[in-house]
């Protein structure tokens, strides 16, 4: 099921935009350039305003996404194919009298400062060109919103199979999707919430862990429409990490605020040393939780492509075998970790819910 | 640096996605899923509580069962206890009957012996009365022949007389 | 003081630092892992009825760790 669904919807974007995928000849690319590993392995893992497929004869075959700006003039949106694959602040476009580059996909204002580029910088290298408040359908959106189509797809259809099953039993897709749903229930919200409040905060938790997941997954599957680096990429798990201190801060009880602020049965000084200690706390759990899930996505991409970048390091065929045996081992330890990854940050999720609105018995 | 600042537009985009998918899922997704999930495990509940109260009840039967049962066996054991105890006691009672009989019959022997036996002192008291006057009688007609014929006579007439 | 700035002339390239110090943060990780699977496998060799409870606590708390040492890589990232 879950197979005839993503094989329909790579069809399905295919057809759609495939009048929009032709092939340029890449404005930086340069065949006798030095294979850069860094460069490359930070091009995969950081956001990118077009979703580059593959390159044939050093053409740049990639998929267009529009962008979306906030400007001093009100909104602008043009496809990123307008800047022609250029990465390098060379290629303007001109929108309601105001002129952008991309430079290491990033908009900015156009500013000619004389040469080809339109880009300045300060004795750091940086850029100091004005930005313009950028809302693109970025690579890592478009990924986000495929994984929330099959999220959706899936469970209405998991949720459907049950209306039409007797008794209440799982068939179809409902026997796959059913065991993680209990998993989730069993393993996290019960042991952790309570009894006496988990059902509330199933439906979060639900959709906390199967976003994640979903989205480690599609990370690791290696080409178009997925190979986004979304859950390793430090925006989105700062969202999920400040969703759930939100939650916690909201429903939090008199009693999680009084084990901060004034631990009971302790003495008054080590009350007194403690309270700034726990009051950290409340911001370094979340803190925690949106580094771990981006530390091991990120990390997980960067071995995998350090490990096929061997080959390119040491300019030799003979490696590829060693390489690619690796690079596929630690891919498949990869689906192991992104699942458990999944799991920590629903399962401490709902922990910290849990302390948040727990009944102490003093 | 650039890969641990989170990028705004990122950020927006993650917000929405998240809030729409949270509610598209809970609505239509894990409110009909869920709700069947606990269905399920409530009748299961159910069933098994059912279970365990048929368990119970078989127990109760069989506890039930064994009581009757034992409550049979005794009253099978009063039931003999009974039968030996009128066994005896009619034993006892035809026994004693028995000796009752034979007392009144030795009774009633014994009277009637000691009747015979006072009708024959009586007889003898009779007799030897008679004798006496017979004798005295006798003795004082022959009391004027002979002294010795007299005394004679007395041992003629004792030796007549047999006392039984 | 003067070491820092003679570190900073001489050797321009961060990269290596970041390199020594998420190598630092591997040592930390692979020592705890070790540690973790050892007692996990002792465990496991005691109550092998327990084998599947204490695998899933183990594989979790290696994940624990190994985000502890990732924490340091990713500070190691930050130039």
């Amino acid at each position: 099921m879950l197979s005839r669904f993503s094989g329909i919807l790579t069809l399905i974007f295919f057809t759609l935009f495939s009048a929009n995928i032709f092939a340029i000849p890449a404005g930086s690319s340069d065949d006798s350039k030095e294979f850069d590993v860094n460069e490359m392995i930070m091009h995969h893992i950081k956001d990118a305003h077009e979703f580059h497929i593959m390159d044939i004869d050093g053409h740049a075959i990639s998929f267009p996404l529009p962008i979306i700006l906030w400007t001093d003039n009100g909104l602008v949106t043009f496809l990123s194919s307008e800047f022609n694959h250029d990465d390098s602040g060379k290629i303007i476009v001109k929108r309601k009298g105001q002129e952008f580059v991309k430079y290491h996909e990033k908009i900015f204002y156009a500013k000619n400062t004389g040469g080809d580029k339109y880009v300045s910088y300060d004795e750091a290298g940086n850029v100091v060109n004005k930005k313009p408040l950028d809302l693109s359908i970025t690579k890592m959106v478009f990924s986000m919103f495929l994984s929330m189509l099959l999220l959706v797809l899936i469970f209405v259809a998991t949720a459907k199979t049950y209306s039409k099953s007797r008794k209440g039993e799982p068939t179809g897709l409902g026997k796959f999707t059913e065991p993680l749903i209990l998993f989730i229930k069993d393993e996290v919200a019960l042991p952790m919430i309570g009894e006496k409040n988990y059902q509330k905060y199933m439906p979060f938790l639900l959709t906390l862990f199967f976003f994640i997941w979903i989205n480690n997954v599609m990370g690791l599957i290696p080409f178009f429409p997925f190979s986004a680096n979304l859950s390793g990429n430090i925006a989105f798990t700062f969202v999920l990490a400040a969703i759930t201190f939100v939650i916690t801060t909201i429903v939090a009880n008199k009693d999680y605020w009084k084990h901060i602020f004034w631990m009971p049965g302790i003495p008054v000084p080590m009350k007194l040393f403690l309270a700034p200690i726990e009051f950290l706390g409340i911001f370094i759990k979340p803190i925690s939780l949106m580094i771990r899930l981006f530390a091991n996505i990120s990390a997980g991409h960067i071995i995998i492509l350090s490990l096929i970048s061997l080959i390119f390091i040491f300019k030799s065929l003979w490696l590829a075998p060693a390489s690619l045996f690796f690079s596929v081992f630690i891919s498949l330890i990869e689906v192991l970790v992104v699942a458990i990854q999944a799991y920590i940050f629903t399962m401490l999720s709902a922990l910290y819910i849990g302390s948040a609105i727990e009944e102490h018995e003093h | 640096m650039d890969l641990v600042t989170p990028d705004i537009g990122l950020i927006f985009w993650t917000t929405v996605s998240f809030a729409i998918l949270y509610f598209i899922l809970a609505k239509f997704a894990w409110k009909p899923i869920l709700g069947a999930v606990n269905e399920r495990e409530k009748s299961i509940n159910d069933a098994l509580s059912a279970a365990e109260k048929a368990k119970e009840e078989m127990v109760n039967l069989k506890a039930d069962n064994e009581k009757i049962l034992n409550e049979a066996k005794l009253e099978r054991e009063s039931l003999l206890k009974e039968a030996r105890e009128i066994k005896s006691k009619i034993i006892a009672d035809a026994e004693s009957e028995a000796t009752e009989k034979a007392n009144k019959l030795i009774e009633s022997a014994k009277t009637a012996i000691e009747n015979e036996k006072s009708a024959a002192m009586k007889e003898l008291q009779n007799t030897v009365v008679d004798l006496s006057l017979n004798i005295a009688e006798k003795l004082l007609s022959k009391e004027l022949d002979n002294k010795d014929k007299q005394l004679e006579n007395i041992q003629e007439i004792l030796d007549k007389t047999k006392l039984n | 003081m003067s070491l820092i700035i003679f570190l900073q002339e001489t050797l321009v390239d961060y990269g290596a630092f970041a390199a020594i110090g998420a190598g630092l943060a591997a040592i930390g990780a692979g020592i705890g892992i070790g540690k973790i699977g050892g007692s996990a496998m002792e465990a496991m060799a005691r109550q092998p009825e327990m084998q599947g409870k204490l695998q899933g606590s183990a594989i979790v708390l290696i994940a624990f760790v190994e985000a502890v040492a990732l924490f340091a890589v990713v500070v190691s990232l930050i130039k």
